[in-house]
This record gives C-alpha cells, structure tokens and sequence, in this order.
C-alpha cells in the first residue's frame, strides 16, 4: 500500500490547487510515502462488519426554520476582495465550466 | 464557432440507431431563505446584497439546512412516486471553481432523500413512463460576468466578476433513468418529461420554474445503439438547455450529429457538451486533461437526515391533485376534446383557463379567447401566454361583457388590446375607447336612414323580396358605426323601415 | 500580591466589591504582556486601546448598578482561530494575514456578551495542525517554563499566555489534543469539552467533525467558569447539541472523588512514554486511590489505531474546509498579473499562502478520498472511529472517568521535531480518541517530570456530556496536589 510516487504527489498537488517546485514536490513524496505507510495501519483492523462514523455523535435532523436573515452589507461582503469591481468581486479569468 | 458538424437527416438517422435519453434537471426552489443561510433569495437584486458569511465562505461559517428545503424535496419525491430515505446524509463535492465560495458543493451522493419512481408523461396519445433514479437536495453557484474579449463568453474574457446572491439558494436535482424505446419520439419525450415536471413542481407550489430565470435547468444525456444492438452507446452530456423548445431541439441535434460520427465508423466522445440557443446546436466543452475526482465525503459540519414516517405520511396525504390527474378533471368538466386539451398543455393555458373559468367565465369562452387572440398576441410578443398583462379576472371581465351583449366579439378584441396596453381594467378601456355596442334606438335609426339613403338601390332590392341584400346594409351600419352598433338589431330595424317582414 | 497573580474567580470577585476596577486589572495585565510578551511571543495582535475601552464599559456598567455575569471584567485571550469583527483574524497564516472578520466567532460574541475584556489574539500553529505551534506562519511561541522548549500546540500561545501569568483565561481549540497537550505541558488546565458542547460557528475549521472550543486556565474552577460562559447550543452550528451545558462549575466546586470508578487505559504506557510522565502518572493513581477512588485498569484495544485513523480523518476534512483560500473572495492573492488564470492564481497564492504542514496535510487528505483509495484510508478510518466510540462505551460501563498521561513527553525543544511529522503526530497519542469519539477530556498538572523538571498531565475523560466528571476529578486531584505541593504547580512562570 505505500510507495506513493513523485507522479501521485504532482497530481494531488494539482487537485488541490499547489504551485509546487520540483523540490517541494521530491520533498513531499518522502515525507507522505511514511506518512501513508503509517497510517495504512488501519487497513489492518478487521472491521468488516463494522459501520463508519462520519460524525462524532449521533445526532439527526437539525434544521432551522425557513426564514430571511439579515444579510451582510455589500461593503462588509467585499470588504476582504483582493479586488473589486461594479459591486462584485473581480477574478482572474475562468478557464472553463466545470461540473 | 468555425468548425462544421456534420449531420445525419433525422428519419435516416432513426432507421439506423435507436436514441437512449437521460435527463437531470435542477429546480430551484422557491424558499424564502437559503438553504443553508438566511439569505433572501429575491430574484434580480442588487449584486452580493443577498449574502452573509455563511453564503460567501467565510472563514469560519457553518451551514444549517432549510427545513422547508427539505419538506419540498421529500414532497417533490412523494409526486414522483419515489422512496424516501429513512436516513441519509449531504455529502461535499469537491471541485474549484470560482463561482462556488467554499470550492465543494454541498450536496448528495450515494445516499439522496428520494430514489427510484417515475412521472408518466403523454406525447401524441402515448404515455411513456420515465423512470426516476433519484431526487437529491443541493445548493447553486453564485453567477460570474465575463469581461474583455470579443464575445462576453467565458472564452477570451480578460477577467470575471462575480456576483454570490444566487450562491447557496436550494437545488432539487432530478436524475431519471435511462429512457429506452422512446425511438423516433425521443425529442418530443424529452420535452413532454420537462413540461411535466415544471408543472409538477408548480402543482406542489415548491417552484415559479421559471426556465427564462434559471430556475430549472436541464442536462440531457443521448447515446445511441444500432438497431438490433442492446448494448448502449457512450453519452454525451448537453449541459444548460434552458427552454421547453431547446430541450427537444438539442436531443434531435445530438441524434443527427451522433449518428454521422457513428454511421462514418466514428467513436462518440464522453463528453460535456454546451447548447447554442441560437444555433439549436452543441459543441464540445472543454475537454479535460484528466477524469474529474470529486472526492466525496459525507459533510461532516451537516448532521444526517431522518424523516420521520409519520411526517412522511402526512406530506404523502396533503399531496395536491397532480397535474395529469388534473387535465383528466377538467378536460371531463370543460367538455373538450384530447386535441384541444393537448393545445392548451401545450401553450400552457390551462392554468389560465381555469382560472377564468373560475372567476365566472364559460369555459368555452374562457377557452376561445386565452387559445385565440391572446395566444395570437403572446405569439407576436414572444412571451408566454402567462406573461401576458392580462389577469384571468379580466378576461372573464370581458366574457360576461359579450355575453351580456355590451360588447362584440370585434369590440371585445380591442378592449383586450387595451387592457394588454396598460389602459387600465376592460371597464375602464370600454369607457376610454367608447366601446359600447350603440344600443341607443334613435342614433341607429338615424344611422340607419343615413345608410338607406346612400344605398338606395340595395334598399329597393330588399323592398322588392330580396331579403337577401340586406347584409349589405347592415354592413353598412356597421361600418357607419365603427363597429358599435348591435347588428342583430340594425337587422331588425333595416327590415321594419322598408316594410319587410322578416 | 500583583492582579496578574490572581485567578479569574479572585479577580472577578475584586471586582464585583469595588476593590479594584475593570481597568485597573486590564492595565496590570497589559504591562504584563509588554513586559513577557517579548520573550514568549503568545500574541500575534493586541490592542491595549480596545481592551482599557471594553474595560471602561465594563466599570461603567457596574457603576450603573446594571447586574453583570460572573467573569465581568476579567481578561481573556483568544487563539486567533475565532473570528473578531475588531481585530484581525490570521488562523497563524500568511493566507489570511490581515483578514478583518465582519462577524463574530459565537464563542467570541458570547464572552463579549459576558463581560470578558479581550487582551487580544494568540499565537497558534497555522490553522490549528501541530502540536508545538511552531507552524505558525509568524513566530513559534516559547514554553515559559523554558523558553527553548516548545508550549504546546496547536493552542501554545494561549497556553503560555496563561501559564506566563499575561492573562488568567484563554480559549483554544482541541482537534486532536490542541488544548490538553499544550495545558499539559505548560503546567496548566485545559479541557476539550464534549463535541457539539461548544459552538464551531466562526471558528475556522481544521477538521469539522473533531474540531472542540474549550478553555485554558491555572486553575480547575477558572475554566469551569470559562467553560460555562461560552458553551450551550448554538443554532448556528448544525452540530452543537442541544442539551444545558452539564453542571461543570458546580463540579468544579465539589472535590470529591470518593467511590468513584477510575479506570486507567492500559494502551497509555510503555514505549515512547518518558519514566518522568509514567512516574507522575503513577503517582495521581495513587492520590486518587487514597481519595477514596476505586481505580481499576481497562483495555481500549482500539485506542492503539486512533493515531493512524485521527491521521486519515483530519487530513481529508481539511483538504476540503481549506479549499476555500482561494485568493477569489478575501485573504493572499498572488501572481494576478492580469494574464494568469483564476486556477492558476489559486494554485499560486495557495503554495505562497500556506506552510509546509498545512500542504502536507492537504495532500494526505486529498490522498485519502481520491477515488480508488476511499475505502482503504478514509472509509476504514471511519469504521477504527466507530470501534474507539464502542470502546468508551465499554469503558464507561466499568468506570465513572478514565485516565491517562496527557502526552507520552514533556515539553520538547524547539526545532527538535520540526523536519519530522511522524514524531510530531506522537504528542497527540493519549489525546486523540476522545477526539474521534466526542467525549469529555481534561488535563489538569500533576507535577514534575524527574529528569527535566517539566509539567507533566493527567488526562481525566469522561463519557459525552459528561464534562463535570472531568472539572469533579480534576478538582479533586488538583486539591490533593496542592496541598502536597503547598501551592499550586505553576507559582510563577520559571523562565519569565
Ligand atoms: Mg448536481
Ligand atoms: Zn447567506
């Protein structure tokens, strides 16, 4: 299960949106090709019949009403835009439509 | 777009393959609030005024999900005939993109509320059952402007600004099954399945489904197989088809355009495909270095949902009459035939005549006037026939107005022109216009003398036996009139003075 | 005796009779971070001006005779991981480096609401992922026992913030062991309350199932007061449960541990564990025994997998919470030079934005719930969680608290496990499963480890909603000690 290549990492790296040099991109696939050995530990637990927990405690059905909340202030939205254009925030451009 | 695309005649085409339609269609519902803000979700305000920190992503912020959401999604399942959950969760779908503030939608993945069901729907006398796979809940994107470039398009913009008062408004998002043996009729299926749907969501009152706002978009998948074959073809995805009519339009396209690829021993790409409204053709969307990775997860700031049966049952219960069952109801109390019911669903009158046959109007007339001049306006417009600025009231208004012979049917279109033009109630245009029928006897006899006079050679022809010559007359009266005068009347009164008995 | 000297009930009790004001304890706690701040680096904001101001109204409303709660007054530091609509909010990262929050943290808003003065915001490892916060993108914060040592993390600075004597209470937040590792280290008490006790609404998520706000004080019935402040259910956080907040100061009060079932975890020893912890631990067995406990041991076999789970879990909530620092909405943007596209604007500022350990664990989590490896990492993650939760529930049938060493170590140097992840991950061994499974966990001191002379923890957990079994017991231990000790174990700050 371990042994993750310099390859996998540039992938993760671009799935997760990191501009990573080549020597960062060496230098985490050291470090996760242990970290991932490690943790590959719970693969080893027999749990076949055993449900997974996605959360803490099992709580069910929380909801609130539905009502109109005072909203932010278009100032107070924008306020941390790196930049600002006609009321909205300004990107760079967009490459493509996803999803 | 410069590139050609060849196409295969359509009869030709259904010879050769038969079409596999899949649909997914997002509703947005109409919730005062967010799905999981408080945020207004007023349609049209003023850019990033309809956000908090929630919506805009915000460090920090957590989502609570809108029971009314929730409610609609579960009755929008019940109408769709599908079984609900027990217990499931949302789930993130990671993706980046900038429209969408936290860079993972909230939605549903292998566990949605509503699964497995089916909406009957009726083209040319058939019904076809399609099947429904799933309904889920999920949230929509803010909306992103492109600016610089030549086209306004996404592609060659210079940069973007983005707008997030649409970002987090609740999404139904209905994926049918396969649809097989549809055959020649796939296009026509695919829109008669849209129009039922929209109708359904507004019989539940969950949607304005207002396609020309965005409120319910439709993905439409095509493959085909060769004939004989059982083995599906790849798909493609058409993404964004936002009316009724380009809904049809891009499923016969797609079958055109696979079909040449296919027949010149081509391969179908699995792809995303946009729709060109203007064109009724699609082309290829970008194509992706790599396969999309979602990386779902159950989202873990979102506790489970478990319905309560009994709420369940309830729902089920004050379910309202479903639009088909609803066409076979008023079809049998309006007294019409399949066709003229089929034109009406199709022109989506029949809210409208029955709405004005409840305020009063005969159903006929109610009937004759939203399929006659009004659609006829609504044509020329190019609006529907529901944005037409005209109430049911009014257009009842204006039966009971020809029934009580103040108007004609002449009369009664300029009035409905009146009141289409902002002049007010039909009352109110009547009086404006001097519309009434002129039913004061001394100023038709006085027209009429005046007709005589001028027409004496048609008078005497009618002195002389010729009843027949008197429509001349009576023509003449009303056109002295301007078409006020009540002609059954002029008739009467024309014969009376030449001595004639009718 | 100086006001920095005093505890929170003191101070709020001073202030209640008018013996001193709001602003006079606020200006003796200012002085003491211009005078120690420098050399323990606990704060990356304050605003001297903004705290005397909360005081001056604090005072003002006394003098009106308007009724104000019980920790009026009294000041506070936050771990800069809660949002404050006055002051910046960083999270320790560069990407985030001057972000001015327009809303309040619940915890933040509730403790203003309270009366608490805010000295300012302390110093963390970036976005909560450490346990030395020295992955702060700023600064690392100093152990003030010793300023070459680390204080813990990712809380360190407000958990040498209170151990420095600069404030009476701090809050922190406990994913994996952010508040009991720091606490244990620094010779103060921290506790993790229950999951979905406390309010995660305006705290930014590192991982949103584990994530825990909860309070740092010298003293077991400050954080109670703390605690109680803050905690209850928050209709703004899905997850918060909606119970009263158990009776933890009335816990606090009442040091009684006799006939109490006291399980010790027999997966917490050996290897890896320093003797001086073992010793100390051994000794609170003792104490507790001799206060009339019955301490029996328990095996939680599960718990030896928590580490590798905790490790896949955490991870892949974080590769998606952090998705949202995409320099598009607020925070770093780097490299827009107008030809650049969005996602490689994203890309860039994202690798300029954030350290080493926070990539780190984005990729594992990215890793973790890619297609193809779900089942293996996160979904088998998912199910070690549900066998640790059935673990506790087997302990709880024994005993009333279970305990442990709150970390295997002491307080190690600075730098020492900087290049080494694996070891690093270590210090949260004994912490983590009281994360995977919700529960209750405090640490309160329980003395010196022999070779280095350093605080040792006693990690005291107890079952959900149980959060006044860990303020009974540690008040309990904390009681005995004292007197054993003639004092408390953090008189003075030692290296301050
Ligand atoms: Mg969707
Ligand atoms: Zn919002």
């Amino acid at each position: 299960m371990s042994a993750i290549t310099r390859d996998e990492v540039a992938h993760l790296a671009r799935l997760s949106r990191l501009a990573l040099s080549d020597e960062e991109l060496d230098h985490y696939a050291t470090q996760l090709d242990v970290i991932i050995g490690s943790v590959a530990r719970v693969s080893e637990v027999a749990a076949e019949d055993v449900p997974p927990s996605s959360h803490a405690l099992p709580l069910t059905n929380v909801f609130r009403p539905d009502e109109v909340r005072p909203c932010l202030t278009p100032e107070q939205a924008l306020s941390g835009a790196p930049a600002v254009e006609d009321q909205r925030f300004r990107v760079p451009r967009i490459l493509g439509e996803e999803a | 777009m410069t590139t050609t695309t060849t196409l295969m005649p359509y009869d030709e085409a259904l010879e050769r393959y038969e079409p596999v339609l899949g649909l997914e269609t997002h509703v947005e519902l109409g919730t005062a609030s967010k799905m999981f803000c408080g945020c207004a979700t007023t349609f049209g305000a003023a850019p990033n005024t309809q956000v908090c920190p929630v919506c805009l992503a915000l460090p920090g912020a957590l989502p609570v999900a809108n029971e009314k959401a929730i409610e609609s999604t579960i009755r929008i399942g019940l109408a769709l005939n599908c079984s609900i959950a027990s217990w499931c969760r949302f789930a993130r779908k990671n993706y980046f993109y900038p429209d969408m503030p936290k860079n993972y939608q909230i939605s549903q993945y292998d566990e949605p509320l509503c699964t497995d069901g089916y909406l009957d729907v009726e083209v040319d006398g058939t019904v076809v059952r399609v099947g429904i796979e799933r309904v889920h809940l999920e949230e929509d994107t803010g909306k992103s402007t492109h600016v610089g470039g030549a086209t306004g398009r996404i592609h060659g913009a210079d940069y973007s600004i983005v707008d997030y008062n649409r970002a987090g408004i609740p999404l139904v998002e209905i994926v049918t099954k396969p649809i097989e043996g549809a055959d020649r009729l796939a296009p026509e299926v695919a829109r008669a399945y849209v129009t039922e749907l929209r109708e359904l969501m507004r019989a539940l009152g969950v949607s304005d489904v207002r396609m020309e706002e965005g409120s319910l978009r439709c993905d439409v998948n095509v493959s085909l197989m060769p004939r004989g074959s059982s083995e599906w073809g790849t798909r493609t995805e058409t993404k964004n088809v936002n009316s009724l009519r380009s809904v049809e339009r891009a499923v016969r396209h797609e079958i055109e355009r696979q079909a040449a690829i296919l027949s010149e021993g081509g391969r179908i790409v699995q792809e995303t495909r946009h729709f060109h409204e203007d064109t009724g053709t699609t082309t290829s969307g970008r194509s992706k270095e790599e396969a999309q990775d979602y990386r779902y997860f159950p989202e873990p700031d979102l506790v489970p949902i478990a319905p309560d049966p009994a709420w369940v049952a309830e729902l089920k219960a004050a379910l309202p009459e479903l639009p088909s069952v609803r066409r076979k109801r008023l079809q049998q109390e309006w007294g019409v035939s399949d066709l003229d019911m089929q034109a009406m669903h199709n022109a989506d009158a029949i809210d409208l005549v029955e709405a004005t046959v409840a305020a009063g109007a005969p159903p006929a007339d109610a009937r004759k006037w939203w399929m006659g001049e009004l659609a006829r306006r609504a044509n020329e417009a190019a609006v529907p026939l529901s944005d037409l600025r005209i109430t049911p009231d009014q257009v009842a208004r204006v039966c009971a107005l020809v029934a009580s012979g103040a108007l004609n049917d002449k009369l009664a279109r300029q009035v409905l022109e009146g009141v289409l033009e902002g002049e007010g109630t039909p009352d109110e245009v009547v009086a404006s216009r001097g519309l009434q029928i002129v039913n004061d006897e001394g100023e038709l006899s006085r027209i009429i003398d005046e007709v005589l006079a001028a027409n004496a050679d048609a008078a005497d022809k009618v002195r002389g036996g010729k009843i027949a010559a008197v429509g001349a007359l009576v023509g003449g009266v009303m056109k002295a009139s301007r078409g006020k005068a009540d002609a059954a009347r002029a008739r009467e009164l024309i014969l009376e003075k030449l001595g004639v008995s009718a | 005796m100086s006001l920095t000297r005093k505890s929170a009930a003191e101070l709020a009790a001073l202030m209640a009779s008018g013996e001193v004001s709001a602003v006079e304890v606020t200006q003796a706690h200012l002085d003491r971070v211009a005078e120690v701040d420098p050399k323990i680096n606990a704060f990356l904001h304050v605003d001297a001006e903004a705290a005397l101001e909360q005081a001056r109204a604090i005072d003002a409303r006394r003098a009106a005779g308007e009724e104000l709660g019980p920790l009026a007054g009294v000041p506070i530091a936050h771990k800069d991981v809660f949002t404050t609509i006055d002051m910046p909010t960083t999270a320790g990262s560069r990407i985030l480096e001057g972000w001015r929050p327009p809303y309040d943290a619940t915890v933040t808003r509730r403790l203003r609401e309270a009366g608490l003065v805010i000295l300012g915001k302390t110093n963390l490892d970036e976005f909560a992922m450490g346990s030395s916060t020295e992955n702060s993108a700023y600064f690392p914060t100093r152990n003030p026992w010793d300023l070459s040592r680390v204080p813990g993390g990712s809380s360190g600075g407000s958990s040498a913030a209170v151990a420095g004597y600069v404030t009476p209470l701090s809050t922190g937040t406990d994913t994996g062991g952010s508040i009991r590792q720091p606490a244990a280290v620094t010779g103060i008490v921290g506790m993790k309350p229950t999951y979905g006790g406390s309010s995660r609404y305006g705290l930014i998520a590192f991982a949103s199932s584990l994530d825990t706000p909860g309070p740092f004080a010298r003293n077991v019935l400050d954080a109670a007061l703390l605690h109680e402040a803050f905690s209850g259910h928050d209709p703004l956080d899905s997850t918060s449960i909606d119970a009263p907040v158990p009776p933890v100061v009335e816990a606090a009060r009442h040091p009684d541990v006799a006939g109490l079932r006291v399980g010790v975890v027999k997966e917490f020893a050996g290897e890896g564990y320093q003797q001086g912890v073992l010793n100390r631990f051994h000794d609170s067995v003792e104490l507790l025994e001799s206060l009339g406990a019955k301490v029996v041991e328990v095996s939680c076999p599960s718990f030896t997998t928590a580490l590798p789970a905790y490790y896949l879990i955490a991870p892949s909530e974080c590769s998606s919470n952090l998705a949202r620092f995409d320099a598009m909405r607020y925070g770093l943007r780097v490299g827009d030079d107008g030809t650049r596209s969005a996602e490689e604007v994203m890309a860039l500022t994202r690798a300029a934005g954030f350290g080493p350990e926070v990539k780190r664990r984005i990729m594992l989590g990215t890793y973790a719930l890619s297609s193809g490896y779900y089942d293996a990492y996160y979904g088998q993650a998912q199910k070690v969680r549900t066998l640790i939760a059935r673990d506790f529930e087997a302990a709880f049938q024994q005993v009333d608290v279970l305990i442990s060493p709150t970390t295997p170590t002491t307080a190690f140097p600075i730098g020492e496990r900087a290049d080494d992840p694996m070891a690093m991950y270590l210090a949260d061994l004994c912490t983590i499963p009281a994360n995977l499974a919700g529960n209750a966990a405090i640490s309160v001191p329980c003395g010196l480890a022999d070779e280095d002379g350093l605080p040792v923890g006693l990690q005291i957990m107890a079952p959900v909603l149980g959060d006044d079994r860990c303020y009974r017991v540690g008040a309990a231990v904390e009681k005995a000690f004292e007197s054993r000790w003639n004092g408390p174990l953090l008189k003075e700050a030692p290296a301050l």
